[in-house]
């Protein structure tokens, strides 16, 4: 049924259809209604499961780690400092091959302190092991959580959804939330495998001497790169139930003849998309979409880049020092392909900054742009700063296409 | 159980003195839930404790246990003693992993008792905030704090477990300081303050009243604590052939009060008909040699450390008078048995 409803509403409502038996959450923005949510679905009875309000993330993440262990469907949401804080557990629960999901609401990493939107957090612990999912919009976020669960039981991987924080999880969506049927009839009852129980026990954790620890990261991997198969499976199969599909782990949208290509993670591909038509001037861009983060779908990329000139990153995260983690890891998948485009990484919306409609011209400008640097900061505003700071190479200067001082 | 009623019937109309305790005993299958042949130290009374909580908890438990020495002698993988289903997470997080585990077997309508256990490190100190969650919560989890008074497993430091003056890696005694400067940290005052429905303190010396405590705590629904005094030859110092008497010099001394809370209120206490004075406890220790020396600030220490001894028998008045059957110099004699008596 179609209904109009707040991102983090919508979620807790997913959520809920998947039938949880454990849900532990800590309040963070902008994660907090997606919890609220739960909370009061438990409270009126609408959701049979057992909510823990632990006293840290830290302890969320430990809880859920403990309830999946015992058999249960967990579940836990976080954001920013809270993912943080709950980065050692993360890594557990992915080395222990714990299945459970967790809702990212991404927003900005301290300090300075910021309570909005970029995706800092989730990257920072890209390497924990865990499923990282980014959705475009609210509906796409709904269908992934629940694609996520049973990704989560086929993988016996954890599954990260990233949702933009406020961005989406504040912002009210006409959305098509499915019935308990089709849920029920997509996401088989949870059977783990390796569960405690004391009429099989197991010792799960265990010290790993060098002779076993290089194998254990071995199987990690491989069960990594194995689940982008069951990430599009779960795509597919959710695609024949409701009619929607999200690209399994990249979506590729636009003109055959493109040569140049614009991609990004999360709801900026929604910006880019509808920007298209307002300058029509533009030559034709393809755009494209990482869906899936962790694993890295590197093959699906170099054949979607097969015939472009330049690629343009956009990405909500900047490792300090280094540049573009995203940009990194897309110039790493491309090196060496037969017909790999440039590359152009740009840092923009950190913090909640804005990414209007004007982000795809320049964007597009600057990959039509001869030269150019590694990677900028796009949308810096460079004269808010004194003189030392504005260091070249972060800034627009580079890569303007006039090569003026300050972005048109 | 089962087990119980049989043997109840083997010694029905017979006084505990008529009962033949070898062979009543040699007929108590107990249950052991960590197995023999892990890598624990000669003498380690952790694994002793472990093993007697277990033989008194299992077969229906699961363990939540924290990064520590037990977790590391038990599980060298592929091998694992452990016989009830047991899963390790972190050094700080036993207190959650346990909640989450309580959680799910309770949305499943499963009767499995959840155990967690962890040492002093992850218990006084960093696990701390986890252990206090948990037991604001509520879940019904027995947790077990294996109390070596130090951070064993990273080679001997201090913990807020450590006791006042004892020496350990950071800190050492030297010239101008006497070991660790500060108070052991009143654990059991601070757990028992969260309405916590059952609170006790162990010693690997006295297995019988151990495992009365375990079974108490087992039967509470909701949050119970056991914190158990487990000599570490190692970091204390003393011949592994001794622990049982270094642990029992210590609950003599009134080092450490053998005592039982409930709702923060003191239901239960083990008396000390004499009382030792704590050189006994101290002097089979290498942590506390340089209390031994000539000088009056060794000396003052020790006249502290005879004061918190006191303090303790003093609070929990533990100072028993004539001749109780219940006190320490013939509780583990009269109550080794098994259920019956304790």
């Amino acid at each position: 049924m179609q209904q109009a409803l707040e991102g983090s509403q919508a979620i807790a409502r997913a959520v809920a259809l998947c039938r949880p038996q454990v849900v532990s959450a800590y309040p963070i923005t902008p994660q907090t209604h997606i919890v609220e949510n739960i909370a009061k679905l438990v409270a009126d009875g609408a959701l049979a499961c057992e909510y823990v309000s632990v006293e840290s993330e830290h302890s969320a993440a430990s809880v859920v780690l403990g309830a999946a262990a015992a058999g249960a469907r967990a579940y836990t949401a976080s954001a920013s400092q809270g993912i943080l804080l709950m980065s050692e557990v993360l890594y557990n629960i992915a080395g222990l091959r714990i299945p459970l999901v967790l809702t990212c609401a991404n927003r900005a990493l301290s300090a300075p302190l910021s309570i909005w939107n970029d995706q800092q957090d989730s990257m920072a612990v890209r390497d924990a092991g865990w499923i990282q999912l980014y959705c475009a919009d609210n509906q796409e976020a709904v269908d992934t959580t629940i694609q996520a669960f049973r990704i989560t039981q086929d993988t016996e991987l954890p599954v990260m959804v990233c949702m933009d924080g406020f961005t989406l999880t504040h912002t009210l969506e006409s959305i098509e939330l499915p019935s308990q049927e089709d849920v029920d009839r997509f996401l088989p009852p949870l059977r783990f495998t390796r569960a405690l129980d004391p009429a099989r026990p197991l010792s799960l954790g265990t010290l790993v001497s060098p002779e076993w620890f290089t194998e254990a990261r071995h199987s990690q991997h491989g069960a990594l790169l194995a689940a982008a198969a069951d990430i599009e499976a779960a795509d597919r199969d959710w695609a024949a139930l409701t009619g929607r599909a999200w690209g399994g782990l990249l979506e590729v949208d636009g003109p055959e003849a493109a040569r140049i290509g614009v991609l990004t993670l999360g709801s900026i591909s929604g910006t880019l998309a509808d920007a298209r038509a307002a300058w029509p001037d533009l030559p034709p861009v393809r755009l494209l979409r990482l869906r899936a983060f962790r694993p890295f779908p590197a093959t699906a990329l170099r054949a979607a880049c097969a015939d472009l000139d330049t690629l343009v990153v956009l990405e909500r995260a900047l490792s300090p020092g280094a540049g573009g983690i995203v940009t990194a890891e897309v110039r790493a998948a491309l090196y060496g392909a037969a017909s790999a485009p440039a590359v152009r990484g740009f840092a923009v919306g950190l913090g909640g900054r804005d990414v209007p409609l004007e982000t795809y011209r320049r964007a597009v400008e600057a990959a039509l742009a001869p030269g150019g640097g590694e990677f900028a900061v796009l949308d810096v505003e460079l004269d808010r700063l004194p003189e030392a700071d504005r260091y070249p190479e972060a800034g627009p200067r580079t890569v303007s296409p006039a090569g003026s001082e300050s972005p048109p | 159980m089962s087990e119980n009623e049989d043997r109840s019937a083997d010694t029905a109309g017979t006084s505990p003195d008529d009962v033949a305790v070898a062979a009543l005993r040699h007929r108590q299958p107990r249950f052991q839930g960590l197995a023999g042949g892990h890598r624990a130290c000669l003498g380690c009374a952790q694994a002793l404790a472990a093993r007697l909580v277990l033989e008194a908890a299992g077969p229906e438990v699961a363990v939540a246990n924290a990064t520590g020495c037990l977790e590391v002698f038990t599980t060298p993988w592929p091998e694992s003693a452990w016989r009830v289903p047991w899963l390790h997470s972190l050094f700080e997080n036993a207190g959650a992993v346990a909640s989450g585990m309580e959680a799910a077997f309770k949305v499943q309508g499963r009767t499995v008792k959840v155990l967690a256990f962890a040492g002093d490190g992850g218990t006084f100190d960093i696990g701390f905030q986890s252990l206090s969650g948990m037991i604001e919560r509520h879940h019904d989890v027995l947790y077990v704090c294996y109390d070596n008074e130090g951070y064993m497993n990273t080679g001997v430091q201090r913990s807020s477990s450590t006791p006042h003056a004892a020496a350990t890696t950071t800190s050492p005694a030297g010239r101008a300081r006497l070991g660790k400067r500060h108070l052991k940290k009143d654990i059991l005052s601070i757990v028992a303050a969260h309405h916590m429905p059952y609170a006790a303190t162990a010693s690997v010396a006295y297995p019988s009243d151990l495992r009365k405590k375990v079974r108490r705590a087992v039967a509470v629904e909701g949050p119970t604590f056991l914190l158990i005094h487990s000599p570490c030859p190692l970091g204390w110092g003393h011949d592994g052939a001794k622990s049982i008497e270094v642990a029992r010099l210590a609950v003599e001394t009134g080092m450490v009060p053998l005592v039982e809370l409930e709702r923060g209120e003191l239901t239960g206490t083990m008396p000390i008909r004499t009382a030792r004075p704590v050189t006994d406890y101290l002097k089979v220790q290498a942590r506390f040699r340089h209390l031994f020396a000539d000088t009056p600030e060794a000396r003052q220490e020790l006249e502290h450390l005879q004061a918190l001894a006191d303090h303790n028998i003093e609070i929990y008045g533990l100072r028993g008078a004539g001749a109780d059957p219940r006190d320490t110099a013939g509780t583990d004699t009269v109550r080794r048995g098994g259920a019956r008596w304790a």
